[in-house]
């Protein structure tokens, strides 16, 4: 059976935290962090594998720091 | 940081579907945090990117807190005086007049100090297309009151809300141009939700192409928000954008081939 | 030879404009020089050679039409007078400091405010020691006869684009509206897109592959950058007071007196050096043709080989003290000028001269 599965690679040094790609996320794939990246943002990241690659996230990050990829999965 | 969710087997590059286009210049940008002016920028570029016309596009930024824009979009750029870029986009085309034109504004450069440079270029119906970030207030510097920005809206020059008797009201400039004949599409805009920068990017998408048939000028207001200006967080900005910025400056086309839209009754859903 | 034709001042500009391969004209009515663009548009050079003319909502989109179009490495050009050239300082000095080719002529009225239509020289100020923000200066020429008028639109044009900065035609209202013959020089092509390209890498005139973005500003957040551009200003300055200065000496040999004196001031001290030396006055004239770069040596020179000298023009007195930085103090400069409009004559000048300079 093929599905799709989709995952998401953030630049967390140049997140600036602003937590908008969590609202556009419809599988609550994505949390802020607890700790801060170089520049003192706490940063997106995964905290689960849901992901679909829908790309909504990618799309609203006013820095363009999530990059998204998608393949066909065939599984057992 | 180590990703515990990471599934590197399909991080190959022929399953990207979405990444930052390299027409944004590899640095960081300046705005801040959950600024719509970042998107914009990206939504611009890959229309740019999409339709291969990087070597026949001239762009012309504001003062405002996209000054810096010429740093971070990898295309020919020219910086303006303030509230100039029209003027500037004018001379451009007339000169250049196979190459794609733009200016990117904000609220002050566009309706208090450019008024009459954004009148008459839409006016004259130069070929070009004008983006408007709407975000209701002067940003870069330090959050005073725009010809945009709503009655009862605090600023650190309205401190006490807009009042409308001794500022005036705020001042729909893209209603305005959109009655020049000169104008040959207005649509109004925004990027805070997926399906919105969607439609954005389709919207720029379509004033680029109507270059090409020299139809007159393209409008393409974006409202965003500015969390900095505003005091929120960017997520509580763009819901206070939704409900206090939306219903008076309405989302959706305005004029399409020359003809101004009838205003609906209800509002498209999303 | 080239042709030759009689015509006014303000219409030898734009013809000259037009055979000098000008890109595109921005400009805005106002008295006394609306004849440039109105010249302009019945001519219909779009037509002649592909170049653009536009009539501007105001000087201030003037000014930044030529930003904007210089920015691409278009040739281009404006004109107005005073008060509209006041208008444009914001966008002159922006020239300067993106350092952009440009030509911008004023055809000076008396001031100050909406002042008269009536000629001056009261921009002098305001074209020499900057009349916009910042460090800057512009290469200004102030031509005394329409042949000069032409000729210094070729002239600006070359040297704008030379040292890549804006050139100001300073000249005047009786200059503009008088009629004289012209020898036009003949037509110089319009460059090509792509010579544009080539002859000026730094323009923002879309992007090729092969190199990096151009972007034409004058911000510098930094100061450490931004007085860098202030130091590469300042040399460009001084490789023009070396090389661009001109001037015109006329019976300077066995002056006793001296006149120095600019554009229309210049025409009117001519007839003053016959009436004076018909009464045996020995005096001669000195006259500037860059007012910046100045020619302080070569008026020092002669200046100071004389017992007197008189600084005709029509203002208040604002070459006089760039003459007085030149010559120095061995010699007695004094001032004599008609304001708001009036033009001195010849024997209001030789009047003077004999008052304040001989007799005084």
């Amino acid at each position: 059976m093929a599905k799709i599965k989709g995952d998401i690679v953030i630049n967390t040094e140049r997140c600036k935290g602003c937590e908008v790609c969590i609202a556009a996320c419809p599988f609550t794939v994505i949390q802020m962090s607890k700790e801060v990246n170089s520049k003192g943002y706490h940063f997106a990241m995964k905290v689960n594998d849901e992901c679909t690659g829908c790309t909504n996230c990618a799309l609203v990050c006013p820095d363009g720091v999530i990059t998204v990829y998608r393949a066909k999965v065939t599984t057992e | 940081m180590e990703d515990k969710f990471a599934k590197t087997e399909i991080h190959k590059p022929e399953n990207i579907v979405y990444k930052r286009t390299d027409l944004l210049v590899d640095r960081p940008l300046s705005y801040c945090p959950g600024c719509g002016h970042g998107t914009s920028h990206r939504m611009l570029m890959e229309v740019i990117e999409e339709m291969d016309i990087t070597e026949k596009t001239i762009g012309v930024s504001p003062v405002g807190c996209s000054v810096l824009a010429y740093d971070f979009l990898n295309i020919d750029m020219l910086g303006a005086a303030h509230g100039r870029a029209p003027a500037l986009a004018t001379a451009i085309k007339r000169m250049w007049p196979d190459h794609f034109v733009f200016t990117y504004q904000g609220d002050g450069d566009l309706a208090a100090i450019g008024t009459a440079e954004t009148i008459h270029a839409c006016n004259r119906g130069e070929n070009i297309t004008i983006i408007f970030i709407n975000n209701g207030i002067y940003g870069m510097t330090g959050g005073q009151m725009a010809p945009t920005t709503l009655p009862g809206m605090r600023s650190s020059t309205s401190p006490y809300g807009r009042d409308v008797p001794t500022m005036g009201h705020p001042l729909k400039i893209t209603e305005l141009i959109a009655h020049l004949p000169g104008v040959h599409y207005v649509t109004r805009q925004a990027v805070h939700t997926p399906n919105a920068v969607r439609k954005t990017k389709k919207a720029i998408r379509k004033a680029f192409e109507l270059q090409k048939e020299n139809k007159g000028l393209c409008f393409i207001e974006i409202v965003s928000n500015c969390n900095s200006g505003w005091k929120m967080t960017p997520v509580q900005s763009n819901k206070w954008m939704e409900d206090n910025m939306f219903p008076f400056y309405q989302l959706g086309d305005i004029k399409v081939d020359g003809k101004l839209v009838e205003k609906k009754e209800q509002v498209e859903k999303e | 030879m080239g042709e030759l034709r009689l015509m006014k001042g303000n219409e030898a500009v734009a013809e000259a404009a037009i055979r000098a391969g000008c890109d595109g004209y921005f400009g805005y009515p106002i008295t006394p020089q609306s004849e440039v663009m109105e010249y302009l548009m019945a001519e219909k050079p779009f037509e002649r050679t592909g170049m653009v003319v536009l009539q501007a909502e105001s000087e201030v989109a003037a000014i930044n039409m030529i930003y904007g179009g210089a920015g691409t490495g278009k040739m281009v050009m404006t004109s107005s007078s005073s008060p509209g050239i006041s208008l444009m300082q914001e966008g002159i000095s922006y020239m300067a400091g993106a350092e952009l080719p440009g030509l911008i002529v004023n055809i000076v009225r008396g001031g100050p405010g909406l002042g008269t239509i009536q000629p001056s020289q009261a921009d002098y100020f305001q074209a020499v020691k900057g009349g916009g923000h910042g460090d800057y200066k512009l290469l200004v020429l102030a031509p005394a006869s329409v042949q000069e008028m032409c000729d210094h639109v070729k002239l600006g044009f070359d040297k704008a684009f030379q040292y890549r900065t804006p050139v100001m035609i300073l000249s005047d209202g009786a200059i503009g509206q008088m009629m004289e013959k012209v020898v036009l020089f003949d037509q110089i092509p319009r460059r090509t897109d792509a010579e544009v390209v080539a002859q000026c890498p730094w323009a923002s005139n879309g992007r090729p592959s092969t190199r990096n973005h151009n972007i034409i500003t004058s911000l510098d957040l930094d100061p450490a950058g931004q007085e860098r551009v202030n130091l590469k200003l300042q040399a460009k300055y001084k490789l023009m007071e070396e090389n661009e200065v001109l001037y015109e000496e006329i019976q300077c040999e066995d002056a006793e007196y001296l006149f120095v004196a600019f554009g229309l001031s210049a025409r009117i001290c001519q007839k003053a050096i016959d009436l004076a030396r018909a009464k045996g006055i020995k005096v001669g004239l000195f006259r500037p043709i860059t007012l910046f770069p100045f020619p302080a040596i070569e008026v020092s020179n002669v200046g100071n080989r004389v017992k007197g000298i008189l600084v005709v023009e029509m203002n208040a007195g604002q070459m006089i003290e760039d003459v007085k930085l030149s010559v120095g103090c061995k010699v007695k400069i004094e001032h004599f000028g008609r304001f708001g409009g009036i033009i001195p004559s010849p024997d209001e000048v030789v009047y003077a001269l004999e008052h304040k300079i001989i007799g005084g």
